[in-house]
């Protein structure tokens, strides 16, 4: 029976996504460059990890060792992390700004030397689910119960790591690991069906690698919500959920770029105006239904 | 091999075999030790630590990349990590993982590979690690150590945990010359002098600290005193010693089974120029891939003999006559 989540907590959870959302543009323009889109597409599963009572942290104790850890392996994407990282209480707020300054924590991507809570420095793709795996394999020698939660992308499971860590998670039985993938169908230079057409069918890989896969639509918090309190529940294998997810959460001026939803472009002031105008009004209802749910080789 | 022996050195255990005895002695001292192998544990020797320690062994298969995720991921969440491999495998499949998730958040990770330098012999140039010393060092935060046999390969394996940081051990496959007594003093960082000698220095690691010995011997019934120096710690070099060398003898060659751009020789004489800078020459693997053979086949072929030693000695001391006027 999987738990069920009151409308009243979606609303607030909705209400903070487009305060970050709102975080994540202005402080990607002010810095002049950065992933707006790919820290947007992955938003709402953060809102649920870290404000859903999902994931068990302390703010202020970072590294309390039976935390749950999130490992953010599509380093690209921190500017969305470091704004779910201020509303959490890691740190002031007013740091956001700071992104990619010299002498700011906040660096372009993700350095775990910086800044307290962050569980990795990654930003070379491939790399954060063996990182997981090994925290999930700890874990299990130290009998700890914590678990551990892996953000990766679409395109970054063209690398080769990623199904290396795949195969010995499953031959580890790390039933502690679960990754997501933010199926934003959008890489650097292109859509994923474009650049790398093989990695559909990507939910039957997963499963024949031997994880309990969950396929979800990233935007919709009852999804996001149900995926992951399955996987609180017992399994014997690692889990996947892929979430099917709009890069750049469905605002205009990342959906008018039809070649990579403006990827790790910053929106300019005005296209920066439009879209905080359009998040004042946003309809998630609409978000949710743009979403590409089954792509086709 | 018959290095070392018309000196009387007699052949001990591979180094890979010390460190796998080390390792698991390590393992039951410490329990917060996790091993992690790519497939290769009867190789690297880290079955040694697998047979008492089942529960603490993870072997990944045949993916190191992952295995240094794994690593890093294993110290981040508080475990003391080896990971073992071939040191071509590890250091080169494996580089950007090691640069990303071991040396850049500076992870108390300690990495050994196996099977370095030429003197594996038959397998041939694809399992040979000739470039390992240059890539580990070329990696900020990393402390990089080769031993010359098997008590130094035990010293320094048990000195490498006294580190909070990661280091890179280098292991040789065949059996190779004692150099040491089971019980002599080994400090990472810290150049051991084996022989005193006023006119040359030899600076070797690894296996060419024989071949050094055995070419000091060459020199001295030719009348000329080379001082010789173990440099089993490449990075975090024992740059005093290295001055000290060049101050006392005026000319130094240095010897390493690896090549040539990148390893001890580089880092020796960079110390060298930046304290007092004398006439050099080098041994080592010369801008090439090796071939299969067999170990001492491949040495002779490769310019890694006792006699090449000698030959550079000649040079580097002429070199250092002439700059004296003499």
């Amino acid at each position: 029976m999987v738990k069920q989540v009151s409308q009243e907590k979606i609303n607030q959870l909705q209400r903070t996504a487009k305060k970050l959302s709102r975080q994540i543009i202005e402080m990607t323009t002010k810095a002049g460059s950065g992933h707006p889109s790919s820290s947007l597409s992955m938003i709402d599963i953060l809102m649920v990890l870290y404000f859903g009572e999902i994931m068990h942290y302390r703010p202020d104790e970072p590294d309390w060792p039976d935390r749950d850890r999130f490992i953010l392996s599509k380093g690209h994407g921190v500017p969305g992390l470091y704004a779910v990282m201020a509303e959490a209480g890691y740190f002031d707020p007013n740091l956001l700004m700071s992104l990619r300054e010299i002498g700011s924590p906040l660096e372009g991507h993700p350095n775990m030397r910086m800044l307290p809570g962050l569980e990795a420095s990654t930003g070379s793709l491939g790399q954060g689910l063996s990182i997981g795996l090994g925290h999930a394999l700890a874990a299990r020698v130290d009998k700890s119960d914590y678990r551990v939660y892996v953000m990766i992308g679409d395109g970054e499971a063209d690398e080769g790591q990623i199904w290396e860590a795949a195969m010995s998670a499953s031959k580890f039985k790390a039933n502690n690991l679960i990754a997501i993938l933010d199926y934003n169908k959008f890489q650097q230079t292109g859509a994923v069906r474009d650049v790398m057409p093989a990695l559909e069918p990507l939910v039957e890989k997963w499963i024949s690698f031997g994880w309990a896969v969950y396929e979800i639509n990233g935007h919709d918090y009852r999804e996001i919500f149900d995926a992951l309190h399955s996987t609180r529940k017992a399994e014997d294998r690692p889990q996947i959920i892929i979430a099917h997810t709009l890069k750049g959460h469905g605002l205009s001026p990342f959906e008018k770029d039809d070649v990579n939803r403006k990827h790790g472009k910053p929106l300019n002031e005005e296209e920066k105006q439009i879209a905080l105008e359009e998040l004042e009004n946003y309809d998630y209802g609409k978000t949710i239904s743009s979403v590409e749910l089954r792509p086709t080789r | 091999m018959n290095i070392g022996k018309k000196i009387g050195l007699s052949y001990g255990p591979p180094t890979r075999n010390a460190f796998g005895e080390a390792l698991r002695e390590i393992g039951h001292q410490n329990e917060n030790l996790v091993v992690l192998d790519g497939d290769v544990g009867n190789s690297t020797r880290t079955n040694y630590f697998r047979d008492d320690f089942p529960d603490r062994f993870f072997n990944v298969g045949i993916a190191e990349s992952n295995m240094i995720g794994v690593a890093s991921g294993m110290w981040a969440a508080g475990k003391d990590v080896l990971a073992a491999s071939f040191a071509c495998f590890l250091m080169c499949n494996a580089y950007d993982q090691i640069r990303m998730s071991i040396a850049f958040p500076r992870a108390n990770v300690k990495l050994v590979g196996s099977h370095s330098g030429i003197s594996i012999g038959e397998d041939g140039p694809s399992q040979m690690g000739i470039e390992d010393l240059a890539l580990a060092s070329a990696l900020p935060n990393f402390t990089v150590i080769f031993p010359a046999d098997a008590p130094s390969a035990k010293s320094a394996t048990l000195a490498m945990f006294e580190i909070d940081g990661p280091v890179y051990l280098r292991t040789m496959r065949p059996e190779v010359p004692i150099i040491y007594q089971d019980d002599f003093d080994f400090q990472i960082g810290k150049a051991n002098q084996l022989r005193d000698g006023s006119d040359v220095t030899l600076i070797a690691c690894g296996l060419m600290v024989a071949a050094s010995l055995e070419a000091a011997q060459v020199l001295h019934e030719e009348g000329i005193e080379a001082r010789v120096l173990d440099m089993h710690t490449i990075k975090l070099l024992d740059i005093d010693a290295v001055e000290h060398a060049a101050r006392r003898t005026g000319a130094i060659v240095t010897a390493e089974e690896h090549v040539l751009h990148g390893g001890l020789g580089a880092a020796v004489a960079q110390a060298v120029t930046n304290r007092f800078p004398v006439p050099m020459g080098f041994v080592g693997i010369d801008n090439t891939y090796a071939e299969s053979g067999e170990p001492e086949e491949l040495l002779e072929k490769y310019g890694l003999m006792p006699e090449d030693i000698v030959e550079k000695a000649h040079l580097a001391i002429n070199k250092k006559l002439a700059l004296r006027g003499v």
